[in-house]
Formats: C-alpha cells, structure tokens, sequence
C-alpha cells in the first residue's frame, strides 16, 4: 500500500483495551470501572492505567458517586472523545476502501 | 496494527457486549414452554374433567378450589420458569466469561420488569371481579408489551416472540371462550419453537 494517510489516525486507540473502553463508552452514557472490569477480563491496575490515559487526552471524564457506602466510579465520554472516535472509525473505513482498491 | 476489519468487528462486539444481555439461554425457553405446555393441560383437565380429577378420586372440584389451584399452577409454573431462565442464563454467561449481572442485563430486566408486574396485578383485578376469560389474553399482552420493550437490550429473536404473543393476546381477547388454547399456544408452543431458534443460532 503506497497511499497514507494519517487523517483521523489516533495513538489513543493504538492499544486495544483502549479501543474497547471508547466502544463502550460511544454507546453506554456512563460505564462504572466494576463493570468494565468483568466486561472486558483484566486486572484493575491495568484497567486504570489506560482509564487514566484516556482521561489525560481528555476523551473521558470521570464521574465519583456513592451508592450506600460504597464508593462507585464511573466514566464518560467527553465531546472530544467521540469526535476522535468517529475519527478513527473513518479512518478505519478509509484503510478498507484503500486496500480493496489497491 | 491490526487489520482494519478487525478492530472494527472488535469495536461492534464491545458495543453489543456492553448494551445487550447476550447470555439469555434458549434451553430456558425451551423449558418454559414444556412448562406452560403441562400448566395448561393440566388447567384443561380440571376445568373441563372437574369430576374426575386424580388428586381426589370422583369428588368434583368446587369452584374456589379450582380456583386456588388454577392460582398456585400458575404461580409454580412463573417461579419454574423464571428460575430456570436465571440459573441457565447464568451458567451460559460463566461459560462465554460475561459475567450475570451486568449493566446490560440490568437494563434488560428493568424494561421487562414494569409491564409484567403491572400485568401480574392487572390479572389478580381480573381474578378478583372474576373476569376469567380474559386473564390469557391479560397475560399475553403484557407479557408481549415487556418482550417487545426489552428486546432492544437482548438477542433479536426475543422481539418477534413478543409480537407473537400480543398477536395471540388480541386474537384471545376477541374469542375468550378459547383463551387457555391461545395461552397454551403463546405460553407454551412459541416459547418452545423460540427457544429451539435461540439455542441453535447461539448456543452451538
């Protein structure tokens, strides 16, 4: 494939538990971090690392609430965060319009 | 980099994992219709034979006795059948690692919940100014309203079974004299042809 391109191409959703996270939240208003955890089988640490990571590129917020006592996190997609991911899907469907014409 | 297709399979299946409740076993509603099968036969021979019931020889029934068993009849068959939703939907969901309780099943049952219940009330109304013949038909169509409402939150097949059901209900409001037909067929014969559809298509 000789064409590039780079339009809509985003390092955040170069890791896959990133992508999954953002899948999510597209179509869920909120996603607490308990949920994901049984969604998508991983280890907390591992979770939060890349739930902090989205936040620094500010494609989530984080929402803290209580249910009782217990204390319940729950994360959002933020304006620019669906924007990027409707990006990335683009640039997705580029790639495979471009390798089926090339 | 993954190949486009499939990160883009892979984001599909994370939005229906995280939206749908998937886990509902076709082997429950397989079970829930051989249920309700029984139930109604049953029902049909102590409406119809009331003197010549097993459980009590040739003594025929009086009428508050057929009514109080034709109530935990049906009370036995909705906990049959709702538990053996529960512990199959559970044990399938353990076997694909999609956890019971999940904000998708959550939702599922919630939509489901507030027009069965108010259905359940509906009918003891029914009961209680013995309006008999239209109960079926009660149960169908609210019965059908909650599948149509939460079909959006599980596997498509649950919607069509909810159409089916209000089809019947309609039907059994117009010909009450034949109601426990229409609920053996509604009850009974779909959620066995359903549930058949659903194994084959998911669970194999």
């Amino acid at each position: 494939m000789s064409v590039e391109i780079q339009e809509g191409y985003d390092k955040a959703f170069d890791n896959v538990l990133r992508l999954r996270i953002m899948s999510i939240l597209m179509v869920n208003i909120r996603y607490e971090f308990n949920s994901f955890k049984s969604l998508l089988q991983v280890t907390d640490g591992n979770l939060a690392s890349h739930l902090k990571h989205l936040e620094h590129a500010e494609f989530l917020r984080v929402e803290k609430s209580f249910a009782g006592r217990k204390p319940l996190t729950s994360y959002l997609a933020t304006e620019k965060g669906r924007k990027a991911f409707q990006a990335y899907l683009q640039f997705l469907e580029q790639l495979i319009y471009l390798n089926k014409v090339y | 980099m993954k190949k486009p297709e499939e990160e883009l399979a892979e984001i599909k299946s994370m939005m229906e994992r995280s939206t749908q409740f998937l886990s509902l076993s076709g082997v429950s509603g397989i079970l829930a219709g051989i249920y309700a099968i029984a139930a109604a036969g049953l029902s049909w021979y102590w409406i119809y034979f009331p003197s010549s019931s097993w459980s009590d020889g040739t003594a025929s029934l009086s009428f508050r006795d057929l009514l109080n068993r034709m109530l935990m009849l049906g009370l036995g068959t909705l906990i049959a059948a709702v538990s053996s939703a529960y512990f199959l939907s559970k044990k399938r969901g353990a076997g694909n690692a999609q956890p019971f309780w999940s904000p998708a099943s959550k939702r599922f049952l919630q939509s489901l919940f507030l027009p069965v219940a108010l259905g359940g009330f509906f009918c003891f109304a029914l009961l209680h100014e013995s309006t008999f013949e239209l109960i079926p038909s009660a149960m169908l169509l609210f019965y059908g309203i909650g599948l149509v409402q939460s079909a959006q939150f599980t596997l498509g097949e649950i919607r069509n079974l909810g159409f089916t059901q209000l089809g019947f209900g309609l039907i059994a409001a117009f010909f009450p004299d034949f109601g426990l037909f229409f609920w053996a067929l509604g009850f009974g014969v779909f959620h066995l042809i359903y549930g058949t559809l659903m194994y084959y298509r998911h669970e194999r």
